[in-house]
């Protein structure tokens, strides 16, 4: 009673690629392009080695051709309006329906994933994502109007996903009024320059979407292109990390989404075999090419022997083989340099130790294959537990209650998902937020819809793809100021006393508490007249790593109730209330302002607060349309401690503007004050003192800000960095930012007029201060 | 359409190469009876069903798992040979069982087995599956083809007939020549998670068996839950049932992939815990051969090829057969079969 064999047939692929006379072109500007000389490279099926067809390699010309024709289509496309929009991409979306099974098999044939997946998991996420698409260009004019097209987006994807990457990438950039030059990974182009001639074919205007292709170069002249206002990339941590540094300052919108190692959590109580069920869907979907794989198997101590006897007996019933047989459960590896890949890490890292079973299935004598393998005993400080391995393996280890899951669930670089196994409600629900990631399931795995939102926190990178907050990324607010900031120098004066007053020198605030700078030093602040009206201490790189273990104590201000942190804002507004004739003196005092427009200063960062207190128990999240019965919720959480210098103008409401949203939120901050205007934030102090603010969450060190903000950039335990400050510190605030590709909010040198409600406040500052975490709860007796 | 050639030679080996059914039956390991053990509730309420997930296993099996040609005619008749042909109905008389253990004899035309490579007789049902008072006509039809007779008994479909009377019904039947015992549990022991309760009668109906084979029906369409069908099924085979079947084909919801995957998941972990292998009988509502083939893959892949014999897989099913001879007669004409071209029941 044997299975045996059920290919799909090849032909209908290999005659299309026949077609081109096995050499494909580019698809720029609406038409095949082959530049006239020419270098190409093979793509070849991974399962039998055969090559498939010939790609051409674009050099700096092809790029900027493509980059030129998008820039060319772009206001026209965006013009055209959501409605017209709408109806390409409806266009598009019924055309890849109609193509559906050419797609599914070309897919399996260059990539090597079971065709099983092609057919019936990526063609119908495709599909879903255009029809989705469709109807947010539909909508958006109504819905977001103040919303407009970034411009020309870059778009470089993976080999892992070819067709849904792609589809990841254009659906939302075109619905939102964007055009694109996207390039598929050198293994997997095919797919791709289908859907070129799939864009032909529903009669897309031309530039609109342009392919180009080839390896890694081509990508690096992508996102580098000065024609080119957005980057979104999807692949491994260090090339997103060398992407960050290379456009580093260039004002180009950044979307990134990253490796992964994200943890697969059973507890006793856990319905094991399904548990086990769930594991063939996590780390052997796509071989484990899968940056959201659930690669890393924690079971419970207690049930850990059954579960392992359980999952090696599932293990030897997968069966590996040729990608095109219907009824293979993993198809081949990409490439014989992944395979190779693989290969090396599982035996050097098994040096360290650890136990192997392996799928007892048989596997092709040729082609690119590895079979299933569990790897139990490995704990946290392996490598093999540490590295993502991007292949059909999975590592395992155990713990003993709750808590002790989600440090190791924590204990990685990575963010990306996550899967806890159990069938207490109370336990699933407590788990889903404090797990660090941007997509939980609950006794599921990769469930994936364009209706939910898909991205990752740490170093799985930022940004959402999917949903309401993917189309955030291809879309920019219409009224920001395109003015130059104009830069503020400290004043320079006399170090004499301006008053006989009691001399009061500002310390640094870190952990509630009035601190001396770690260096001793202060400097004086002058008056707009050149007097001397105080001192205050001189932040170093020292100080700044003491508030950020500060602010990392008060991590349970996220997790307090909105409606406590509301309250505590409403406080210290009224605090602050009590005070605007003082904090107006001071305002006139050190810029020279007119007092009229320094009480106004005042008065509207105390509303500012009022706001934010206000949206506290307000910037909800939603529950997403996903086709299953269960609910996908799209939680905002905090983004956890941000950085945040604050602009040198306006130094109170500056400051306020950006503090309050983010303490709203429910973030630990620490702060950097206006460089010349400093004492409008030490002033603060004592309205924070006694407005019942834990301490810990709000940290400020006066400080220069170029001496500063690398500092602050590079520093590991931050989540985000922002930058309002007038010295030309954006760029190397981005480059220091990779690291741990930590988010970035900076304002490019550009002014932002905080007086003014449309720039100063808004859901664009709680976006910044919030993660979206989807948690998908499927549910049924 | 295009047209299949008349399978030559090298289709019968291919079809002999797969283990025919019949001669399967010899190589098997014989079965230990499975006598049972002690109620272990703590092992019974540890038991989960997670019922999205098992139904996402199930919705992916058919896309996982694709038989073709010989490989599905091979499967098809294998199904033949695991199917109790069923009659339970108020109007059956003996003249009307008659045919179908004369189906049960002679389930595919013999042309159609000659062309697979079978002996006519060489292929025969599982069971013939009748009410009591139906017995002895199917005994004294299937006289000589070794063909068991299976009654439904135990106040069969409800179940809440005297209990006196419902254990008397077993010996009955017993005494009347039937060799299989499809017994229905009290469902609202079930319901009531009263697992003593169950365990006792289903223990008592074991007894009252004897050498007859237990075949204990959950009714699963009205146990509200996957995990009490998940429990149910435990601790049927901790009182000593041969089978655990889905259904009486009486419920308003039959046998679904869900409940069988609840079901066979427990058949797997009492077989590791106990060393006895438990049968599994998904019973009504499977008419098409390619739900036949469907739950095949799914008993292989759960529990393995030892359970694709008809000593631990039966089909409770009545219309089956007749799509399942339509589609051998397309393998071995390439031409799509006609209902009226194959005998009726």
């Amino acid at each position: 009673m044997d299975f045996g064999k059920s290919p799909e047939s090849p032909e209908q692929a290999l005659a299309w690629i026949d077609k081109h006379g096995g050499k494909m072109s580019m698809y720029v500007n609406g038409k095949p392009h082959q530049p006239s000389e020419c270098e190409f490279f093979e793509s070849r099926n991974p399962a039998n080695g055969q090559l498939l067809a010939q790609i051409p390699q674009a050099t700096e010309v092809e790029v900027d051709f493509a980059v030129q024709a998008a820039r060319k289509a772009q206001p026209k496309w965006e013009n055209l309006g959501g409605t017209e929009r709408a109806k390409y991409l409806y266009a598009l979306a019924r055309l890849i329906q109609k193509h559906s099974k050419l797609f599914a098999v070309l897919e399996s044939m260059d990539n090597g994933k079971p065709i099983r997946e092609s057919r019936d998991i990526d063609l119908p996420l495709v599909i879903r994502h255009f029809y989705y698409h469709a109807g947010s260009a539909q909508l958006m004019e109504k819905e977001m109007p103040d919303h407009q097209a970034v411009g020309v987006a870059g778009q470089i994807i993976p080999w892992n996903f070819p067709l849904l990457m792609l589809a990841w990438k254009i659906a939302p950039a075109l619905a939102m009024g964007n055009t694109l030059v996207l390039k598929p990974a050198e293994y997997t182009s095919l797919t791709a320059l289908l859907f070129g001639e799939i864009c032909s074919e529903a009669g897309l205007p031309k530039g609109v979407v342009n392919l180009i292709t080839g390896d890694g170069r081509v990508g690096e002249m992508l996102v580098k292109h000065e024609g080119i206002d957005k980057v979104a990339f999807t692949g491994s941590t260090s090339v997103g990390r060398k992407i960050r540094k290379a456009i580093a300052g260039q004002k180009k919108e950044l979307t990134l989404e990253l490796g992964g190692k994200s943890p697969y959590l059973v507890f006793d109580d856990a319905d094991l075999d399904s548990a086990v069920e769930g594991l063939v869907d996590a780390i052997w979907f796509n071989q484990g090419q899968v940056c959201c794989a659930g690669s890393r198997l924690f079971v419970q101590e207690g049930v850990a022997d059954v579960f392992h006897k359980k999952l090696k007996a599932r293990m030897d019933k997968l069966r590996v083989g040729d990608p095109l047989d219907k009824s293979v459960d993993l198809g081949a590896i990409v490439d014989p340099k992944q395979l190779d890949s693989i290969t090396q890490l599982v035996q050097v890292g098994l040096e360290e130790g650890g136990e192997v079973h392996v799928g007892s299935g048989e596997l092709p004598d040729s082609g690119c294959f590895y079979p299933p393998t569990l790897l139990t005993e490995i704990d946290p400080a392996c490598r093999l537990m540490q590295e993502e391995i991007f292949g059909p393996v999975l590592v395992g280890s155990t713990f003993r209650t709750p808590d002790e899951a989600v440090a190791l669930a924590n204990n990685t670089r990575y963010g990306l998902a996550a899967s806890i196994w159990t069938e207490n409600i109370n336990l699933a629900l407590d788990l889903a937020p404090k797990i660090v990631c941007g997509v939980v399931w609950i006794n599921s795995t990769n469930q994936f819809d364009a209706s939910v939102e898909f991205g990752g926190r740490r170093e799985s990178g930022f940004g959402r793809e999917g949903g309401w907050e993917g189309l955030q990324a291809y879309t920019r607010l219409r009224h920001l100021s395109k003015d130059c900031l104009q830069v503020l120098e400290s004043k320079t004066g006399i170090l004499k006393p301006a008053t006989s007053e009691i001399d009061r020198t500002s310390k640094l605030f870190i952990g509630g508490k009035q601190t001396r700078p770690d260096n001793g030093y202060s400097y004086p602040v002058f008056s707009a007249e050149g007097k001397k009206i105080g001192l205050v201490g001189h932040g170093n790189r020292k100080d700044v790593r003491n508030a950020v273990e500060a602010a990392n104590t008060a991590k349970s201000w996220g997790k307090s109730t909105a409606h406590l942190r509301a309250q505590i804002l409403y406080y210290l507004a009224e605090n602050l209330a009590v005070r605007t004739e003082e904090f107006a003196k001071r305002i006139v005092s050190m810029t020279g302002e007119n007092s009229l427009s320094a009480i106004q200063e005042v008065e509207l960062s105390i509303r500012r607060i009022f706001t934010y207190a206000a949206w506290a128990d307000k910037f909800d999240g939603g529950i997403r349309g996903a086709p299953i019965r269960g609910v996908a919720l799209a939680m905002n959480e905090p983004v956890g401690t941000i950085g945040i210098i604050c602009p040198d103008e306006n130094p109170l409401l500056g400051l306020v503007s950006l503090i309050a949203p983010a303490l709203a939120m429910g973030n630990a901050l620490v702060a950097i004050p206006s460089e010349p205007f400093p004492l409008s934030a030490t002033d603060l102090y004592q309205v924070f003192e006694t407005s019942d603010l834990p301490k810990g969450v709000f940290n400020l060190i006066t400080a220069k800000h170029s001496e500063i903000a690398e500092t602050l950039a590079g520093h590991m335990e931050l989540d985000a960095v922002w930058y309002f400050g007038s010295s030309k510190q954006s760029a190397s605030i981005e480059k220091a930012s990779a690291t741990n590709l930590k988010r970035t909010w900076v304002n490019h040198g550009l002014c932002r007029n905080w007086k003014e409600a449309k720039q100063g406040e808004g859901k664009e500052f709680l976006r910044q201060a919030t993660e979206v975490k989807n948690i998908w709860i499927p549910y049924g007796e | 359409m295009k047209t299949q050639p008349l399978p030559e030679v090298k289709n019968h080996r291919r079809i002999q190469h797969c283990r025919l059914p019949n001669k399967v039956k010899d190589q098997t390991d014989k079965l230990l009876r499975n006598s049972g053990i002690k109620l272990d509730l703590d092992w019974v309420t540890s038991v989960q069903a997670n019922t999205s997930a098992i139904e996402r296993r199930c919705k992916t099996l058919p896309g996982r798992r694709s038989i073709k040609k010989a490989n599905q005619a091979a499967w098809l008749l294998k199904s033949v040979s695991c199917i109790d042909l069923t009659t339970l109905s108020g109007d059956d008389t003996e003249n009307r069982v008659r045919r179908l253990c004369r189906k049960g004899r002679i389930p595919v035309r013999a042309d159609i087995l000659q062309k697979l490579g079978f002996q006519p007789g060489s292929i025969t049902t599982a069971a013939i599956c009748v009410y009591h008072e139906m017995v002895r006509a199917a005994v004294r039809s299937l006289e000589g083809s070794g063909i068991p007779v299976a009654a439904v008994s135990t106040g069969f479909p409800a179940g809440l007939s005297p209990y006196s009377l419902r254990l008397s019904e077993i010996g009955e039947s017993v005494k009347a020549g039937a060799d299989e015992i499809d017994v229905v549990i009290s469902r609202r022991h079930v319901l009531s998670q009263n697992w003593n309760a169950l365990y006792d009668e289903m223990k008592a109906f074991r007894e009252a068996c004897g050498d007859a084979h237990l075949k204990a029906i959950l009714a699963t369409g009205e146990l509200g839950t996957l995990r009490n069908v998940a429990r149910a099924s435990l601790i049927c085979m901790m009182a000593g049932a041969d089978f655990i079947k889905t259904s009486t084909g009486k419920e308003s919801v039959n046998a679904t992939l869900s409940v069988s995957l609840a079901m066979i998941r427990q058949i797997r972990d009492y077989f590791e815990r106990t060393g006895f292998k438990v049968g599994y009988k998904p019973a009504g509502g499977i008419s098409k051969a390619k739900d036949a083939l469907t739950y095949l893959s799914l008993i292989k892949e759960e529990l393995g090829n030892r359970w694709l014999q008809p000593d631990l897989f039966r089909f409770g099913a009545s219309s089956l057969l007749g799509d399942i001879e339509r589609q051998l007669e397309h393998f071995v004409t390439g031409h799509y079969s006609a209902s009226y071209r194959h005998a009726i029941a």
